[in-house]
């Protein structure tokens, strides 16, 4: 999980006044990437925050799921933020830029509409970039234990004796 | 009590690999006083160090040494180096399998026969049929225990089942119940009843599922005569000036080459290990491998043609409650041309945690068609669809350039669906959505086959030795004190989950094998 460092404790005020809002739900400071809320934040060891907030971005772009939260996504995209991984990143992030020129916009992050951004990324697609972010994801976005409950999913059960008594066949509207 | 055995001494049966096949002969044998000796690749794990977590429990259990693919078919594109899915573990495959067991239909063991010429199809009758099996069967059913029969209810239905069995009967099927599987639905055998606890892919924490590991392994082990050697992966099979076999060479845990005599080899690896050794012990005297005059080592692979259906509906479902292959849909399994392919197929409940979910619904896929489906988890129901592929000699496991740790050239598992396969396929994805949408489904998702299950046919039984590798009773063509005892033995798939089936086969083999021996033949 991504760690809620001292920033935590920032106002949404405070926060905007150390940084930059960007895009729907980020941001960006020097040396750190937040929620908007305050509610969590991540310190960068490697990466320019400008460059991880647009992966965050992409990531939900890839995955889209509007009950959750940015957090999550940044904690699948944490790999990214070390010295040997960091290169690749952002020189993907760099065809991700131009490309996002090339469509009339002047970053990744300015694209306002999902769909101008997804136009993007199918430009994308086919770079090893976009291939091992999407990858990356599969396990990074959907094993966090902390994202099952959102989409119902109860995990582990044999501590809680099963389903035995606890709903296998509690379905009423069949 | 665990016997001991020299690695010089040449009176033992050695039996390579510990998983439906291998770990039923070798407790069959031992109970028989046969002293056996199982070589296992993997590690050996018991209920206790089984975990309700699909990524964790697939790091514990899954075979995840190189195998590379080609074909057409997409998993070579979306799993590149994961074919199969199945496990290096004692005990094999029967740590993750569901326990649906089904026996054949009398007309499947005389496919070619009964289905005709298929063009591009390498069809042909099994040597054996379903009299000669009946009382095999029998005694599979009793020792995995399997409900609806020898007296054992069914298991209660879960709502994955019910949403199933709802539409099911809405569109008119007949043939709709809680499946027969080695699960115990009361306290059988020392083993506790179905907690419903969900995770039966995992190994089941209860033990209530059959699985060899904790059940015939510790059995045979308990005789005295049968030694269990994990972690030792056998690289070679050994032949003398005659052509018999004389013994194996496997890696052991430390990765040093250790040689067991053996006075007769059986293999029970699965469908790419199984031929993967055969092919590996190819010498001056079996150029091409061994037991492989026919050349028939390694073709007619198949995979059952399978894929899935999932339906998403109003209402919450929660399908991964309870067990996870938790009832079927027989009607389709009849051979009826009429519906534009041969054989049939059988639809069976499935579900899948969520990350699983994730990585097997549409793999490649991403946007929100994709996030949507996963947004209306709690809300889905699924189902498995498991049919007759039809064998062909292209289909095949071959050696490939990759090494595997030790040096050995791994096994490249090439397969490419058969028309009839497609038909049949779409006819089920047809089906398995008629079924949600006639309980309300708002959506329906076919899904593409998994990395493959269940694997078979590579060592195929023929009547004549030209037309595949082992004879009746398992034994191969080219080599008299040699023997497949897996499902690579598999003349052709049925609509069936096979399980069942390789039990029957390796009960009946040991009776063989005993007798033989103690006739002097062997
Ligand atoms: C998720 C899942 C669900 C399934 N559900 C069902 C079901 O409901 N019903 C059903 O009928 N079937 C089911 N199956 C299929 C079933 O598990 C297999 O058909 C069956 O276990 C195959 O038996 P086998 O003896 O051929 O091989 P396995 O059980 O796979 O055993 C082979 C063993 O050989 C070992 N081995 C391989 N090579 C070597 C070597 N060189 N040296 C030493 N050891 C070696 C392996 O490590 C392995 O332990 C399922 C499978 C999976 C994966
Ligand atoms: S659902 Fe039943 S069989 Fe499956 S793992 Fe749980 S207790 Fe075992």
């Amino acid at each position: 999980m991504i760690e809620t460092r001292s920033l935590k404790t920032l106002t949404r005020r405070q926060l905007l006044s150390r940084g930059v809002a960007a895009g729907a739900g980020l941001v960006v400071g020097s040396g750190f990437v937040a929620g908007h809320d305050g509610a969590w934040a991540t310190e960068m060891d490697a990466m320019k925050p400008e460059s991880f907030a647009t992966l965050v971005r992409m990531a939900r772009d890839i995955y889209p799921h509007d009950r959750i939260g940015d957090q999550y996504y940044a904690a699948a995209m944490k790999g990214y933020d070390v010295p040997e991984e960091v290169d690749f990143a952002q020189d993907g992030i760099e065809v991700l830029e131009e490309t996002s020129r090339a469509a009339g916009f002047d970053s990744y992050l300015n694209v306002g509409w999902e769909a101008d951004r997804v136009a993007i990324l199918r430009g994308i697609q086919e770079t090893e970039f976009f291939q091992r972010v999407r990858g990356g994801l599969v396990t990074g976005l959907y094993n966090q234990k902390e994202v099952w409950p959102i989409f119902g999913y109860q995990g582990e059960s044999y501590s809680k004796g099963g389903y035995m008594h606890r709903g296998f066949d509690d379905i009423t509207w069949i | 009590m665990v016997a001991p055995f020299e690695l010089t001494d040449d009176n033992v049966v050695v039996i390579i690999g510990t998983g439906a096949g291998g770990g039923v002969l070798a407790n069959e044998l031992a109970q028989k006083g046969v002293s056996v000796v199982a070589l296992e690749a993997g590690g050996r794990y018991l209920p206790d160090d089984y975990v309700n977590d699909e990524w964790a429990s697939f790091g514990q259990l899954a075979w995840t040494d190189t195998r590379t693919t080609s074909g057409d078919w997409r998993v070579a594109k979306d799993f590149s180096n994961l074919p199969a899915w199945i496990v290096k573990a004692v005990g094999g495959t029967t740590t993750h399998w569901a326990g649906a067991s089904l026996r054949f239909q009398p007309h499947e063991w005389k496919a070619r026969s009964s289905y005709g010429e298929v063009e591009g199809a390498n069809l042909l009758d099994w040597p054996i049929d379903a009299d000669e099996m009946a009382p095999f069967y029998t005694r599979a059913e009793d020792k995995l225990g399997v409900t609806r029969t020898n007296g054992i209810p069914g298991l209660p239905g879960n709502n994955n089942f019910k949403v199933f069995e709802a539409g099911a009967k809405k569109i008119g099927y007949k043939e709709v119940h809680t499946g027969r599987m080695a699960i115990n639905s009361q306290e059988r055998a020392g083993r506790m009843a179905c907690q419903q606890t969900g995770f039966c892919f995992q190994g089941c924490k209860w033990g209530a599922k059959w699985s060899a590991a904790y059940t015939d392994i510790p059995a045979g082990e308990a005789t005295g005569y049968l030694e269990v050697r994990e972690k030792a992966h056998v690289a070679r099979i050994l032949h003398d000036a005659s052509g018999k076999v004389t013994g194996v060479e496997y890696f052991d845990e430390a990765g040093e080459l250790q040689m067991q005599r053996a006075r007769v080899v059986c293999v029970a690896g699965n469908s790419f290990e199984s031929p993967r050794l055969l092919l590996n012990s190819h010498s001056s005297m079996f150029p091409d491998g061994l037991a492989n005059s026919s050349g028939m080592v390694g073709r007619n692979y198949m995979r059952h043609l399978t894929g899935s259906v999932y339906g998403i509906f109003e209402k919450p479902v929660h399908m991964y409650r309870g067990t996870t292959m938790a009832g079927i849909v027989q009607d389709e399994a009849r051979h009826d041309p009429s519906r534009g392919f041969v054989g049939g197929y059988e639809l069976e409940t499935l579900s899948l945690g969520l990350p699983f979910m994730a990585a097997f619904l549409d793999p490649g896929a991403w946007g929100r068609e994709f996030t949507t489906a996963l947004d209306s988890y709690e809300n889905m129901a699924g189902m498995w669809i498991v049919g007759e592929d039809m064998p062909q000699e292209s289909n095949r496991v071959t050696l490939s350039d990759a090494e595997d740790r030790f040096g050995l050239k791994v096994a490249n598992v090439n397969y490419s669906d058969h028309p009839n396969d497609k038909a049949m396929r779409d006819h089920a994805y047809r089906q398995g959505a008629a079924i949600y949408d006639a309980v309300g489904a708002t959506r329906t998702l076919p899904t593409p086959p998994y990395p493959s299950t269940h694997n078979l046919g590579t060592n195929r039984m023929s009547e004549r030795p030209e037309d595949g590798v082992v004879n009746r009773n398992g034994r191969a063509h080219d080599v008299p004190n040699l023997y497949v005892s897996d499902g690579s033995q598999f003349t052709t798939g049925a609509a069936e989950n096979p399980t069942l089936t390789i039990v029957a086969l390796a009960i009946r083999q040991a009776e063989h094998i005993a007798s033989e021996m103690n006739q002097g033949t062997l």
